[in-house]
């Protein structure tokens, strides 16, 4: 062993991202950064109506711009037939069907056109001369409306959507303390800050593609289905990724376009989404209407729990937000049911967005519990630490590692809880209503088997695997747990990723890159510092501990609200994020994946709303000035805090994931705060001024 | 973006020349308003003309009135020691407007000649009277939550989205405009048309016309001042509805008042009547509620945008206790 | 087409440019230079902040051949000989970005908001800032690194 072996511990503490240099300095490439010679452009045109066929489409005023060199519609492209989502092959497109094969029209938005020129300029140009004539039926966009079909969805992952324990409506006809109340969330959409983009090259029968993406194989594997290609001949490269939060990980129609286009022509296509198709083609979280019945005795013991949610789905779409899941195991209570029915509307196919399922969920769970914690007069706090349960309730196995409690109290401490009046109004600074709001958090500790290669190179080691980094800190994380297997200083590790070619990884979504990559990481590199040879690969994957543990990561969020009821203004002036997570592997980058959940719940609780046009079904919130999301003077006082207790039975590192946790809950911290400031309960998200004067 | 193309104006007269020469030419100086309708296909001028080297870009100010030439950018106005000092109002509807490289960007005239935010204007794809005469109106049976109450007509009902222009009109300022002919004053209050049964004019702008500058003669009511402004988010967003006043006083008693609305306006909505309720009046919640209840008279409340009547009185008498508190 | 000469972190650059090619697209397409990015096109985002002058404006929102006399900044031009600016280690130090596609508009804008010298607390900074989205919501990272600027450049 030549290299410098180092005592110091590097795993665990708050490295600077080793990617900080290229992004303060615009060096960090992302897809439509990358450099391509010879590219031509290429621009979506979107139908016009939510439902219905195209009757005629006009190309002929579009072609003619010079520098125009081809438009692909449904009455030339080429017949490509949209693969079903297949989970155990790593292949999972976000919609049921492929645009441009047909004249059926199913959503406000479609792709209806691709126009391929020699500029960005011409492209657009050209694509505002195309002429679509419809004949329009009228959408279904209502999530009440009779004519909409509607099913009850069987499974989430393998979790049942419709399940029950015990008898909930005896219980409910039992109990003392009861809740009977109806919350609904609105649809979301995920907004990254960086628009989606595909840059598709043809070498020969190998196509290469260059996007933003939280699964590269998957989309390798999707993109080599629907041109029959074997998977070896597809290379997704994806380096930076500006933001995911979901609608980066299922495969997308327009990758096949970028890359239809290219073969075409014969030469490179750059792709560009506009930010008003991002908001209508690459995903959105449904909406949710969730009905909750909550039965307890008059000591705050819940006896009961009912969680029946409507949800809305999508003609193009498959996949269904499950707002109760987590109902089924978050507390102790002997009597649980919940429901799911999704209605089929003529709206753009859902996608996970950060925390699907909890981020709904746990708003009218967790605004639920606290209506009950009001009517039994028991303290928020004190109604949680009753209803703890160190075994799953769902499943009767241990947690692996549960430190709900622990972060209540430590937050409750922090926050100065006890001085908390405990009615509503009784706060007040100057024009505004103070207010104090607390729920919990939770979101799942998942893990998938994954595989790490390392290179030795002189005195540095490269590291890679086929991972994502969208501002989690991977990079980073993986950098310090290679450098401490391998021990040496952190400036002799390079870690690669963003690489379909590299050993595979999980899809970054789920929470799981961290508890699935680092433990391969560790392993390849333990493998040569042991070795002492070249190069080293390693598989890991969980074990039979999957079937004996529930593994889950838990928190506590504090709210501080400012109510200026006169003119229905609401300000987070403070908030406390506590989070048990197990080991926390970079504080530095694990606090900024917090501080961002909480905005992301911010702008679920008070802003965030994608409206639909209730008769032509068009995305009214398409932009970026319409789709509110917190700008910077929103954001008040924020603070992390981490129990950290290394769950060692999830992987050797003792670490879970912590990119979706930091938004459970917010909102209904947030909503309960708002409560206590004013005493008036708000049930639909957002909370907009008129819903305050 | 269809292609156009671009001249230079370096002279008043070359500018009004070239306007008056091509057919459907307009004119661009900050451009953030020009450049973004083209991008959504709402206007396709086929010739713009640069006028950023015209000599408007100067504030004057003087014992009678303050001068602000129309390429002053907005931030330049807002930060201005004058305005700051003797037009509060002013410079605060022009922080409370856009993001701080909007500010730097936008100028004066352009602000004024701003086009609504309204979505189905902006998307060529949906009915609107304003961009296509005669063609209807999707808002009205859409989603109009941010959408007018006062001023409306059964022909449109988009809001003005400017805060300079409700401090404007709060403040009797004079446009000043050059043609051809000559140059005219108007005073701010007669700029603006309100819908009616053509809301695709919404000044008096003539065709070849051009703002050069907007005069605020000094006078009472303005030094104790605010601009308020109601919105979702704490910034970078329109009002839900904003309030410009200004108070002069006689130890508690309000001498003169002004008072204008934005948010809530087919155009940039001054309140004299308002006003009038407060002239002479003990300053208090009192007088304040009635001015509340005169200012939004004549409002046309509808299904999405109904909370605006109740938000903008109480905007209105949030904004008077402000400047009483600011005094 | 005539060539159009554009100067760009002082140096000249003469490429051919149609009059509808906003400053955005001419920095990124006709002329490599990536680091601005485009979040909306629309001026609704603030990612593409670069300096005019000095002054910070939004790159997508005007023309590429109106600025033709004008000292342009970008992203690029901000670390000198590779030696980073107080303002870009101030962000790394406080992980002022997660994904870091808003960070090259974020840095440009708080070298705006320096430059013009207004916003000095914390409330002040916040609203200043507030043209530059951040989904990831480093906001309070955002506001350390740029508190830490404009304390630095008042002293």
């Amino acid at each position: 062993m030549t290299a410098t072996v180092t005592r110091e511990s590097i795993v665990g503490t708050p490295v600077d991202r080793v990617d900080g240099g290229l992004k303060v300095t615009g060096q960090a490439q992302y897809a439509a950064d990358t450099p391509v010679e010879h590219a031509a452009f290429a621009v979506l045109v979107s139908s016009t109506i939510a439902r219905g066929r195209i009757l005629a489409i006009e190309t002929e005023a579009a072609v003619a711009i010079p520098g125009v060199l081809k438009i692909f519609t449904h009455e030339n492209a080429p017949r490509f037939k949209q693969p079903d989502p297949d989970w155990m092959n790593a292949l999972v497109p976000s919609q049921t069907f492929m645009p441009l094969q047909s004249p059926e029209i199913i959503h406000y938005g479609q792709q209806v056109a691709v126009v391929v020129a020699e500029t960005f300029e011409t492209a657009r140009a050209a694509a505002a001369l195309v002429e679509v004539a419809y004949e329009v039926k009228p959408p279904l966009l209502l999530l009440h409306d009779p004519a909409a079909p509607r099913f009850q969805p069987d499974v989430f992952f393998g979790e049942p959507m419709q399940d029950a324990r015990g008898d909930v409506d005896a219980a409910l006809a039992d109990a003392g303390g009861r809740i009977d109340a109806t919350y609904t969330t609105p649809i979301e959409s995920h907004n990254a800050m960086e628009p989606h983009a595909t840059i598709a090259q043809w070498n020969g029968h190998r196509l290469i593609v260059h996007e933003p993406s939280q699964w590269m194989i998957g989309t390798r594997n999707y993109l080599a289905k629907v041109f029959d290609l074997a998977p070896e001949d597809v290379h997704v490269i994806s380096p930076f990724v500006g933001g995911g939060f979901g609608a980066k990980g299922f495969s997308l129609p327009h990758s096949v376009f970028a890359a239809m286009a290219a073969r075409a022509i014969g030469r490179p296509v750059k792709l560009m989404l506009s930010r008003a198709q991002v908001f209508t083609t690459t995903g959105h979280r449904a909406q949710t209407e969730q009905h909750l019945r909550i039965g307890a005795s008059d000591d705050g013991q819940l006896t009961a729990i009912d969680h029946a949610s409507t949800i809305s789905s999508s003609y193009a779409g498959w996949f269904i937000e499950p707002p109760g899941l987590t109902t089924m195991f978050l507390y102790a209570c002997p009597n649980v049911r919940i429901r799911h029915e999704a209605a089929t509307l003529n709206l753009p196919a859902p996608c996970p967005m950060r925390a699907p399922g909890e981020a709904p969920g746990m708003f009218a769970l967790e605004s639920a519990l606290d209506e009950l914690a009001a009517q039994l007069e028991i303290d928020p706090i004190d109604l949680r630490i009753r209803n703890d349960a160190q075994t799953d309730p769902k499943t009767k196995l241990p947690f692996s590692s549960r430190h709900l409690v622990e972060c209540l109290e430590a937050g409750a401490d922090w926050f100065k809880w006890d001085r908390r009046p405990k009615k509503p109004r009784q706060m007040r600074d100057g024009d505004e209503l103070v207010g104090w709001g607390v729920a919990t958090a939770t979101y799942a500790g998942l893990r998938g088997p994954a595989s790490a290669r390392v290179r030795k190179e002189d005195d540095r080691y490269i590291v890679e695997v086929a991972t994502h980094d969208l501002g989690t800190g991977m990079y980073t994380i993986m950098t310090q747990v290679a450098a401490e297997a391998l021990g040496v200083p952190i400036s002799q590790v390079e870690c690669r990723i963003g690489d379909s070619r590299f050993p595979p990884a999980p899809v970054a979504g789920g929470s799981q890159s961290t508890a699935s990559v680092m433990p391969a990481v560790q392993a390849a590199c333990l493998k040569l510092r042991e070795s002492g040879g070249e190069m080293a690969e390693a598989d890991a994957a969980p074990g039979d501990e999957q079937g004996r543990y529930s593994f889950q990561s838990f928190g506590a969020q504090f709210a501080e609200v400012r109510v200026d009821e006169a003119i229905g203004r609401v300000r987070v002036s403070r908030f406390l994020g506590v989070f048990d997570c197990g080991k926390i592997l970079n504080p530095k980058t694990a606090r900024s994946q917090m501080l961002g959940g909480i905005v992301f719940g911010i702008g679920q609780a008070l802003f965030e709303e994608a409206v639909v046009d209730p008769r032509t079904g068009r995305l009214l919130t398409d932009s970026m000035a319409e789709y509110r999301v917190p700008v910077n003077a929103d954001v008040g006082e924020l603070e992390i805090l981490f129990v950290e207790e290394p769950d060692y039975v999830l992987n050797p590192l003792g670490a879970r994931g912590v990119g979706e946790i930091g938004i459970t809950g917010v909102a209904a911290a947030i909503a309960n705060a708002i409560y206590h400031a004013i005493g008036k309960r708000l049930r639909d998200l957002p909370i907009t001024p008129e819903k305050l004067l | 973006m269809q292609a156009f193309e671009l001249l230079t104006a370096r002279k008043t007269d070359d500018a009004l020349a070239l306007i008056a020469q091509y057919e459907g030419a307009a004119f661009i100086a900050g451009g953030t308003t020009v450049v973004d309708l083209m991008k959504c296909g709402v206007t396709l001028p086929p010739v713009l003309i640069d006028i950023n080297g015209l000599p408007f870009g100067e504030i004057d100010a003087n014992e009678e009135r303050i001068r602000i030439g129309a390429l002053v950018r907005n931030s330049d106005v807002a930060y201005d020691r004058n305005v700051v000092h003797r037009l509060p109002m002013l410079s605060k509807a022009f922080l409370s407007g856009a993001s701080g490289q909007l500010r730097n960007m936008a100028t004066v005239g352009g602000n004024l000649l701003q086009r609504t935010r309204c979505p189905y204007f902006r998307d060529p794809a949906s009915r609107c009277n304003k961009r296509e005469p005669g063609t209807g109106c999707d808002a009205f049976e859409g989603i109009h939550r941010g959408h007018a109450i006062l001023g409306t007509s059964n022909h449109c009902i988009a809001t003005h989205p400017s805060d300079a222009a409700v401090a404007l009109i709060a403040l009797d300022a004079v446009v000043e405009l050059a043609a051809p002919g000559g140059t005219r004053r108007v005073p701010i209050e007669e700029f603006y048309i309100v819908p009616g049964a053509t809301p695709s004019i919404e000044n008096v702008l003539l065709k070849g016309e051009l703002i050069t500058a907007v005069e605020i003669p000094l006078g009472a009511a303005q030094r104790n001042a605010t601009y308020l402004k109601v919105r979702d988010r704490a910034s970078y967003e329109f009002a839900l509805v904003a309030v410009a006043a200004g108070l002069e006083f006689d130890g508690g008693t309000i001498t003169q008042a002004r008072l204008a609305l934005g948010g809530v306006g087919a155009i940039p909505w001054r309140v004299r009547g308002a006003e009038q309720v407060l002239a002479g009046k003990k300053a208090g919640p009192q007088a304040f509620k009635e001015a509340a209840e005169a200012a939004l008279e004549g409002a046309i409340p509808r299904r999405d945008n109904a909370f605006k009547v109740e938000l903008a009185k109480r905007a209105v008498v949030r904004a008077l206790e402000t400047v009483v508190r600011e005094r | 087409m005539p060539l159009v000469s554009l100067k760009i972190n002082g140096l000249k650059h003469k490429i051919e440019l149609e009059p509808n090619v906003t400053l955005l697209d001419a920095l990124r397409e006709r002329l490599g230079l990536t680091g601005t990015k485009k979040g909306c096109d629309f001026g609704q985002c603030g990612a593409c902040t670069v300096l005019i002058d000095g002054r910070r404006v939004l790159a997508c929102l005007t023309l590429a051949m109106m600025h033709k006399e004008a000292e342009i900044t970008t992203i690029e031009g901000v670390a000198v000989a590779g030696r980073l600016h107080s303002l870009q280690t101030a962000f790394i130090e406080h992980d002022a970005f997660q994904c870091g596609f808003c960070t090259p508009g974020q840095i440009m804008s708080a070298l705006g908001v320096v430059q013009e010298g207004h916003a000095k607390t914390d409330d002040e900074i916040r609203e200043a800032m507030s043209g530059n989205i951040c989904r990831c919501g480093a906001y309070t990272n955002i506001l350390a690194a740029v508190r830490e600027e404009v304390t630095r450049a008042s002293v």
